[in-house]
C-alpha cells in the first residue's frame, strides 16, 4: 500500500473510533448534570443514586475520548501535512478556539466533579458539571466548524503566489450553513445515543429486579429505575426528532453543496425527475451505478430529501454521471499520475452507510416506543423481551453515528476539501493531495499497526469496565458529602479519608 | 508580501508561553509519574498506599494540564501552520511514541481504580511510569534539535530522518528534561503530602537538584556556545540561580519556594529554547535552510482573530486552573487513601461474555 492508502485508513481507524465515545459523552454529561440538578433541588436520594450510577459509566466513556483526542489533535500535521499547509489559515482557527474554550473547561472542571463531592459547595459542585456538559457541547461546534468548512468552504480567499487558502472572515466560517445543519444533527444524535443508553440500562434494570418478584427490589424498579426509562425516553423522543429535521436540512444543503454526494448515496447513474428512495439494492455497487437494481423503493423521497419536491421539474436529481461530466468541465483535475480524476465516492460505502445511519434509528424508535407503552400510568414492567430489546437497542445509534460520520466524509471523495459551487474555484483539494510527502510508508503502517494495537486492547477495556458497572446497578446507599451536609452532621475532626480516590 | 512581523512575532512568543505553561504543569505530573517506581518504601501493602498517594497528588489536575500541550498544538496550526506540517510530519515517530505514552497513561490514572485487584494496580502502574519516562525524555529531544537546527529541503520538509534526531546533544537535551522534571516532581510530591513519603521526596530532591544543576547546566552551556545567541546568557543565569535555590530552599524545608524555583528553571529553559530558535521556528542545521517566523506564518488577519481568542480566554484559564489548584490544596497522606472502591476482578470476569 502506498502512503495515501496507508494514512487514510489510519485517520479512517483513529477518526471512527474516537467517535465512539465522542456521542455518548456529549449527551450523557448533560444527563447526568440534569439528574444531579434534581437531586439538588428535590433532595431526593434517587436521583443521587442515578447521578453517582451513570455518571460513573460516562467517566468510564470520557477517559478514552480524552486519550483518543490527543491523536486527532496531531494526526493532521502527522499524516496530511500537505492538507495542513493548504487549509491551516483556515482550518487551525477552530481546532485553537475549541482547546481555549472547551477543551480546558473541560477537563479542570471533570476534576472538580470527580473529586470535588466534598471539597467544594452543592452548588458550585453541581456547576462544574453543567461547565463539562456545555463544553463538551462547545467542543463539537468548533469541530464541526472545522469539518464544515471542509465539506463547503466560505469566508476564504486563494492567494495564487502560496498557492494556499486564506481566511477573510472569521464571521463567515462560523455561520457556513453546513456547520448550523450538522451541528444540530450531530448534537441530537449524541443525545439520541446517551438517551438510549440511559433508557436502555434503567429498562433492563427495571425488569430484572421486578422478575425477582421481592418487594424491596419492584421498589427500587419503581422509584429509581423507572423515572431513569423516563428521562431516556423523553431524551431519544425529542433528539430523534431534531435528529430528523436537522438531517432533512442536511440533504438539501448536500444536494446544492455536494451533488456527487446525493447522487451516490442513492448510486443513481442519470439524473431523474421525481428520484425514488430505495430501500434495498442487489448488484455490485463497487463496479459502479451501471448493473445496480433497486427492489424496494420509496418514489420522489430522494427528489424529496434533495430538493424539498416529490415530483415535476424541480425535483430533478443529478446521477453520479452528470455530476462527472459537470466536475471534469469546471475542475479538470488530474491525480498525480496524470490520470483524470474520477469525481464519484466508492458507491457500495456510501449508499449503504446513508442507508445504515437512518436504518438503524429503529432500534431506538421500538424501545422508546415500547418502554413508553410498558410504563404507562407509573407501571413496571417484567417483560424479558422488552429488556432483551433494550440490549439490542444500545449499539445501534452509536453504529448509526459512525455510518453517519462514514458516509459524510467518503461520500465527499475524492476531494478532502470539496469546491464550493457558489464560491471560489481554488479553494479545494484533493485527497491525495493532502497527505504527507515527507512520512515514509513504512512508518505510517507502523504507526497504523500501533494504534489500531492499543486501541484494540483499550476497546476490550472499556467494554468489560462499561458493562460491569452497568450489572452493578446503582448504589444501595449514597452519602451526601458536601462540605453542607458535613457541617450540620459535625464529624469532621478525624482525618477524613478523601471522597474519591484514583 | 507584507508579512505582519510583529503579531507573527507576538504568536511565537504565546506558543512560546503555552509550551511553557505545558511544561511547567505537565512536568510535574510527568515527575510524579516517574516517581511512583521511585519514591514507595515497606511492605506491599504500604507501597501500594503510597503509590496511590502519589497517584492522586496529580489526580484531580493531570487532565488540565495536558490541555495546555493541546492547546499548544492546535495554536501552532492556526498561527503557524508550515511549522506544525513541518515539525509533525517530521518528527513522526518520536511524536507517535509520546502519543502511545500519553495515551497509556492516560488511561492508567482514570482505570487504576475501577477494579480492585492487585495485578491491575501493578499493570496500570508500568503504564503510568512508562507513560510518564519516556515524553519526559523525549520531549527534551525534540526541543534540543530545534535549538540545534535540523535538515530542511527547499519545500520545508524535514529530510533528515528518524537518527538524526538522537544526536548527542539531543540525547542530553533529553536528560535534562528528564532530571528537571522528577526535580520538579520531588518538590511537588514534598508540598502536597505529609509524613514519611514527604520527607522522601525532599530526600530525593535534594540529591535531583545537585544532578539538575550538573545536567541542565551541561546542556545550556553547550547550546549557549554551539547554537545560540548571547541574550538568552541570561536565561541560563536564571535558571541556574533557580536550581540553586531549589537546593537551599528544599534544604530549609520552604517547599512552596523550592516548588516555585523549580518550575523558574523550567520557564528559564524555554526562554533559552525558544530565544534560541529565534527568528526561525525551525533553524537549519549548520546554516542549512530554515523556516522562518515569516514564512511559517499566517495570514494578519487569522493571526488578528486568534490574538483576540487568546487575549480574552488565557488568562481566564488561568484563573480557573489556579483555583482549582486552591480547592485542592490539601496535603495527602496516607490516612486519607480510601479502601480501594473498584470492583474485584472476579466480579469482572464473570460479567465479561
Ligand atoms: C462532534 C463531536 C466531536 C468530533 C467530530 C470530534 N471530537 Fe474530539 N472530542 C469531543 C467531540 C468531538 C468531545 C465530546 O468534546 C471529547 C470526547 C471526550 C472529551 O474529553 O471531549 C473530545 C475529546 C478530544 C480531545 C481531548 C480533549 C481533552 O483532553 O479534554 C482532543 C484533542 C480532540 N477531541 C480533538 C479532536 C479532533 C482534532 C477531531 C477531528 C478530527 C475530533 N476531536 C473530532
Ligand atoms: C469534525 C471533525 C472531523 C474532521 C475535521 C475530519 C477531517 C477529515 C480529514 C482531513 C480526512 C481526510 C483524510 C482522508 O480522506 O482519509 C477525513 C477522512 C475521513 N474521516 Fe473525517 N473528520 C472529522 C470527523 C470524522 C468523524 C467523526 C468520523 C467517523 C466517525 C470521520 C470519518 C472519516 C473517514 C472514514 C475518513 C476516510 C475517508 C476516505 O479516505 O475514504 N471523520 N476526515
Ligand atoms: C431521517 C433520518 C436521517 C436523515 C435524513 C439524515 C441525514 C443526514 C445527511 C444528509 C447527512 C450528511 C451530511 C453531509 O454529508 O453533508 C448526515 C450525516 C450524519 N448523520 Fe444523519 N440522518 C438521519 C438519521 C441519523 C441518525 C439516526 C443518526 C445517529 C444516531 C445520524 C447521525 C449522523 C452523523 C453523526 C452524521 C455525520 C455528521 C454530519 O454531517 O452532521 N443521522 N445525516
Amino acid at each position: 500500500m502506498d502512503a495515501l492508502a496507508l494514512a487514510r485508513w489510519q485517520f479512517a481507524i483513529t477518526t471512527v473510533y474516537h467517535f465512539i465515545f465522542v456521542p455518548l459523552t456529549i449527551g450523557l454529561a448533560p444527563l447526568v448534570a440534569g439528574m444531579q440538578t434534581a437531586w439538588v433541588i428535590t433532595k431526593n436520594d434517587r436521583w443521587l443514586r442515578l447521578t453517582k450510577f451513570f455518571g460513573k459509566l460516562l467517566l468510564i466513556n470520557f477517559a478514552l475520548g480524552v486519550v483518543t483526542g490527543i491523536v486527532q489533535e496531531f494526526q493532521f500535521g502527522m499524516t496530511w501535512s500537505e492538507y495542513s499547509r493548504f487549509v491551516g489559515d483556515v482550518f487551525g482557527a477552530p481546532l485553537a478556539m475549541e482547546a481555549l474554550a472547551a477543551f480546558f473547561v473541560e477537563s479542570i472542571f471533570l476534576g472538580v466533579w470527580i473529586f470535588g463531592w466534598d471539597r467544594v459547595s452543592k452548588k458550585v459542585h453541581l456547576a462544574s458539571i453543567w461547565a463539562l456538559a456545555i463544553a463538551t457541547n462547545l467542543s463539537a461546534f468548533f469541530i464541526l466548524a472545522a469539518n464544515s468548512w471542509m465539506q463547503h468552504p466560505v469566508g476564504t480567499v486563494y492567494n495564487a503566489e502560496t498557492g494556499r487558502a486564506e481566511m477573510s472572515s472569521i464571521g463567515e466560517v462560523l455561520t457556513n450553513n453546513t456547520l448550523w445543519a450538522a451541528f444540530p444533527h450531530t448534537i441530537t444524535a449524541a443525545f439520541l445515543t446517551a438517551g438510549t443508553f440511559v433508557a436502555a440500562i434503567a429498562t433492563w434494570w427495571m425488569v430484572r429486579l421486578v422478575r425477582t418478584r421481592r418487594p424491596e427490589n419492584i421498589a427500587t424498579a419503581r422509584d429509581v429505575y423507572r423515572p431513569a426509562v423516563i428521562v431516556g425516553v423523553v431524551t431519544m423522543l425529542v433528539a430523534g426528532v431534531g435528529v430528523i429535521l436537522s438531517g432533512d436540512v442536511q440533504g438539501k444543503l448536500m444536494f446544492e453543496q455536494q451533488p456527487g454526494k446525493m447522487a451516490s448515496a442513492e448510486a443513481l447513474c442519470e439524473g431523474e425527475e421525481s428520484a425514488a428512495f430505495s430501500i434495498l439494492t442487489v448488484g455490485d455497487l463497487g463496479q459502479g451505478c451501471e448493473g445496480v437494481r433497486h427492489l424496494i423503493t420509496v418514489p420522489g423521497l430522494a427528489s424529496y430529501l434533495g430538493t424539498g419536491s416529490f415530483s415535476g421539474p424541480e425535483s430533478y436529481l443529478p446521477g453520479v454521471y452528470d455530476v462527472q461530466e459537470q466536475y471534469t468541465e469546471r475542475y479538470g483535475d488530474v491525480t498525480g499520475s496524470g490520470e483524470p480524476v474520477s469525481y464519484t465516492p466508492p458507491l457500495e460505502i456510501t449508499y449503504w452507510s446513508f442507508r445504515l445511519m437512518i436504518g438503524l434509528a429503529a432500534f431506538s424508535v421500538a424501545l422508546a416506543l415500547a418502554a413508553l407503552w410498558f410504563t404507562r400510568g407509573g407501571r413496571v414492567s417484567d417483560n424479558v423481551w422488552l429488556s432483551r430489546l433494550a440490549l439490542v437497542a444500545i449499539p445501534a445509534p452509536f453504529l448509526a453515528s459512525s455510518f453517519g460520520w462514514i458516509f459524510t466524509e467518503v461520500g465527499r471523495q475524492p476531494w478532502v476539501v470539496a469546491p464550493n459551487p457558489t464560491g471560489i474555484d481554488q479553494i479545494r483539494l484533493l485527497t491525495e493531495r493532502g497527505v504527507s510527502t515527507a512520512v515514509p510508508p513504512g512508518l505510517i503502517l507502523t504507526s497504523l499497526i500501533t494504534f489500531t494495537l492499543v486501541y484494540g486492547v483499550l476497546a476490550v477495556v472499556w467494554f468489560r469496565l462499561m458493562h460491569r458497572y452497568a450489572v452493578e446497578g446503582v448504589p444501595d446507599v449514597v452519602h451526601d458529602d458536601s462540605p453542607e451536609a458535613r457541617a450540620e452532621r459535625t464529624d469532621d475532626d478525624a482525618p477524613r479519608p478523601l471522597s474519591f480516590a484514583y | 508580501m507584507d508579512l505582519p512581523v510583529d503579531l507573527a512575532i507576538l504568536w511565537f512568543v504565546i506558543i512560546a508561553v503555552l509550551w511553557t505553561g505545558y511544561l511547567v504543569l505537565e512536568g510535574f505530573d510527568f515527575g510524579v509519574g516517574m516517581l511512583v517506581s521511585i519514591l514507595p518504601r515497606g511492605s506491599a501493602e504500604q507501597r501500594e498506599k503510597e503509590r496511590r498517594v502519589l497517584v492522586n497528588t496529580i489526580g484531580p489536575v493531570w487532565d488540565g494540564n495536558e490541555v495546555w500541550l493541546l492547546t499548544a498544538g492546535g495554536a501552532t496550526f492556526a498561527a503557524f501552520p508550515e511549522w506544525y506540517a513541518t515539525l509533525f510530519s517530521g518528527f513522526y515517530l518520536p511524536l507517535l511514541i509520546i502519543l502511545v505514552a500519553l495515551i497509556v497513561r492516560g488511561v492508567a490514572f482514570e482505570y487504576r481504580g475501577k477494579i480492585a485487584d492487585a495485578a491491575w494496580a501493578r499493570r496500570c502502574d508500568l503504564a503510568i511510569q512508562v507513560g510518564s519516562w519516556v515524553p519526559a525524555v523525549l520531549w527534551g529531544v525534540a526541543f534540543a534539535n530545534l535549538v540545534r537546527g535540523v535538515v530542511l529541503d527547499a519545500d520545508h520538509q524535514y529530510v533528515g530522518g528518524f537518527w538524526a534526531l538522537l544526536n548527542p546533544f539531543a540525547l542530553l537535551g533529553g536528560l535534562t528534561t528528564l532530571t528537571l522534571f522528577l526535580l520538579h516532581g520531588a518538590v511537588f510530591v514534598a508540598l502536597k503530602t505529609d509524613g514519611e513519603i514527604r520527607g522522601r521526596a525532599r530526600a530525593h530532591a535534594q540529591v535531583l537538584s545537585g544532578l539538575a544543576v550538573i545536567v541542565a547546566g551541561g546542556w545550556a552551556v553547550w547550546a549557549q556556545v554551539a547554537y545560540s545567541v548571547s541574550w538568552t546568557w541570561a536565561a541560563v543565569a536564571v535558571a541556574a540561580a533557580a536550581l540553586v535555590g531549589v537546593v537551599v530552599t528544599n534544604r530549609a524545608g520552604r517547599e512552596g519556594w523550592a516548588f516555585t524555583l523549580s518550575a523558574g528553571a523550567i520557564v528559564a529553559a524555554v526562554v533559552l529554547i525558544f530565544g534560541s530558535m529565534f527568528p526561525d521556528v525551525m533553524p537549519g542545521l549548520d546554516g542549512g535552510e530554515p523556516l522562518s517566523i515569516a514564512e511559517a506564518s499566517s495570514t494578519p488577519y487569522t493571526l488578528r482573530i486568534m490574538t483576540w481568542v487568546a487575549v480574552f480566554l488565557t488568562p481566564l484559564v488561568i484563573v480557573y486552573q489556579s483555583w482549582t489548584y486552591w480547592v485542592f490544596r490539601r496535603r495527602l497522606t496516607t490516612d486519607h487513601i480510601p479502601a480501594p472502591a473498584g470492583l474485584t476482578w472476579q466480579k469482572i470476569k464473570e460479567a465479561a461474555f
